[in-house]
């Protein structure tokens, strides 16, 4: 699926260019597009050594141990072929509250230990298992509490009440995550049928 | 609610520190452990990235986005979309970046508290950058076969934008 999509971008973006005539500014985000995904890279280095550094220290300490055994009986239920005490939970229910507080940057770490871990159970084949597929759906709805950026952009420009989309937002981030549950459930029945 | 954001990373920092002291925790040494995690994901993203961000690129700079998003334009109106927060649509599960840079474009020419303003405003807070999400958490770990992550996240994307549409018209 990736592979069609990253062929079809490319592709119809260059007939399109050559059609009307955008070759040049094709040419130059070719070379500005490649750039800011290595700034990009880079500049995660400092959130990711920071969040990582700071989640190891709690996950000597327990915590995350206990986070999972608090939130156990919704959990395995959302993922069923994750085991109740496996540390993938942990990383899982770190990640959510991450970005359930609208920490982004410290969100991203911490899924992709949940990921690793996932992998691991998975016999660390290079194919998406079904509780990955569902982290990925959860993770792509974003439930958010306070959506910070928002906010502050509506601030900048003399908003009235800058942080009135905060009830609407949550009640639209809430429907997009019980729907991507309930299309997650549909495609992993589908697969096991066949 | 905003002071409140503010006050959550402290919080966790210095909690999650005392109570891994209290535990006896060799705090400094884990954390540095860690850390080194963080360097060596942070250079295997780098090729997924690259690979995404110059598709994406190519694809908008060449301008078939924007004539995507024309002829989306008028079906969209039949039901009431604005077609200014077309283009916002289209971006967002794409580029994260550039679907702020849209939001602030969009809230900066019809004001912040105008419907644009709110609709642009519900939509950049209530879904996520899907593409981004799936090439950095699966190209971390080296997962290749995507299997239905992409449909689905894409689906949910989808139902996420409708449901903006729909509360915010309901509210405001």
């Amino acid at each position: 699926m990736v592979n069609y999509i990253w062929v079809a971008l490319t592709v119809i973006g260059l007939v399109y260019a050559a059609i009307t005539g955008t070759i040049d500014e094709v040419n130059k985000a070719v070379f500005e597009g490649a750039e800011q995904a290595v700034v990009l890279s880079i500049g995660l280095i400092s959130v990711l050594v920071f969040w990582l550094g700071l989640m190891k220290v709690a996950e000597e300490a327990g915590l995350l141990a206990g986070l999972a055994k608090l939130c156990r009986p919704l959990m395995s239920r959302l993922f069923p072929d994750i085991p109740k005490q496996h540390p993938a939970m942990g990383y899982i229910l770190s990640n959510m509250t991450a970005n359930l507080f609208g920490l982004g940057n410290a969100a991203t770490p911490l899924g992709i230990k949940a990921m690793e871990q996932m992998k691991l159970l998975h016999g660390s084949q290079p194919t998406a298992s079904r509780s990955m597929i569902t982290f990925l759906a959860i993770n792509t709805s974003s439930v958010t509490l306070v959506p910070t950026t928002v906010i502050a952009i509506r601030m900048t420009y003399h908003s009235e009440s800058p942080t009135e989309i905060v009830g609407v937002t949550l009640a639209a981030t809430l429907i997009s995550l019980i729907s991507a549950i309930l299309i997650d459930r549909y495609f992993a029945h589908r697969r096991m049928r066949r | 609610m905003i002071a409140f954001s503010t006050l959550i990373i402290p919080l966790l920092i210095g909690g999650i520190l005392l109570f891994a002291t209290w535990k006896r925790v060799p705090t400094y040494e884990m954390f540095v452990e860690g850390g080194k995690e963080g360097i060596q994901m942070a250079f295997s993203i780098i090729p997924f990235l690259v690979g995404m961000m110059v598709a994406i690129s190519i694809f908008r700079a060449s301008g078939a986005m924007d004539a995507i998003t024309q002829l989306l334009q008028p079906v969209l109106a039949l039901v009431g979309v604005p077609a200014e927060v077309v283009p916002l649509a289209l971006i967002r599960p794409i580029s994260g970046t550039a679907a702020l840079g849209m939001t602030s474009d969009l809230i900066a020419q019809f004001g912040p508290d105008s419907f644009i303003g709110r609709l642009a405003s519900t939509m950049q807070g209530s879904t996520d950058t899907t593409f981004y999400v799936l090439t950095v958490y699966f190209g971390a770990v080296g997962i290749k076969k995507m299997g239905d992550a992409m449909k689905v996240g894409l689906l949910a994307d989808l139902v996420g934008l409708i449901a903006a549409i729909v509360v915010v018209s309901i509210v405001f």
